[in-house]
């Protein structure tokens, strides 16, 4: 299916864009993110992570749907 | 909008004016502004960025949390985004209340859950040319390194 995935800061620069579609079989965000450690090398681990779906956060273990918007989102830092 | 960004420097008189109440006997602010080191590193400029469309969303129930906490009358947060050079202020949180207290105690509340769940990150470029994104790069390496919080700038008025 295909899903859209956006990325923020240093996981934007390891991918080295800001979003993308995606064909992927995975079925949870879990398994997207071992995919897109595979393809672009992020150092950052998953449970260093939080993830978000369609503008809000989610489970790990939710199940994708074709179409659904994931940001995976790095340790923040506002302030 | 109780939670917002902005690219260019925060107005901090027209926010303030947000926050006048007749029912308000004071207001208590806090400004976040860039240091020129952390960690033993020279900062020579932090590019901030967000992912807006939950950050909102985020700080908006932050701002929601600190008006059912606490009995104060209106509390405003502004954030902003982009390339910021040191001491440009990065953020800044107001609230007014009938009374003092309940103010310093929401406005404290704002800024450290804005800190700790709000979707920004950002990138301190180092005299030299070195870089790196704050709680991302040199916390892979040592998961438990303690961060010092930002200056803070409070102002009460009564």
């Amino acid at each position: 299916m295909q899903l859209k995935i956006q990325y923020y800061a240093l996981m934007r620069e390891q991918a080295g864009r800001s979003e993308e579609w995606l064909e992927s079989s995975a079925v949870t965000p879990a398994d997207l993110y071992g995919e897109l450690i595979d393809r672009y090398g992020f150092t950052l681990a998953r449970e260093q992570l939080k993830v978000a779906i369609n503008s809000e956060f989610s489970d790990w273990s939710r199940r994708l749907c074709a179409g659904d918007a994931v940001v995976f989102i790095p340790p923040v830092a506002g302030g | 909008m109780r939670f917002r960004f902005t690219q260019s420097a925060i107005d901090t008189a027209q926010a303030r004016r947000e926050l006048l109440d007749a029912g308000a006997g004071g207001y208590v602010s806090f400004e976040g502004w860039v240091r020129d080191h952390n960690e033993g590193l020279e900062v020579t400029r932090l590019e901030y960025e967000a992912f807006q469309e939950l950050a909102v969303k985020e700080g908006e129930r932050i701002v929601a949390d600190a008006l059912r906490r606490f009995p104060v009358q209106h509390a405003l947060c502004i954030h902003r985004l982009g390339t910021l050079a040191v001491s440009d202020m990065a953020v800044w949180v107001g609230v007014s209340s009938a009374h003092r207290g309940e103010a310093f105690d929401a406005c404290r509340f704002i800024i450290d859950e804005v800190k700790h769940r709000v979707p920004i990150w950002k990138k301190e470029h180092y005299r030299g040319g070195d870089s790196g994104w704050v709680n991302c790069e040199r916390c892979a390496a040592a998961p438990n390194h303690v961060h010092h919080d930002e200056p803070a700038s409070l102002t009460t008025h009564e």
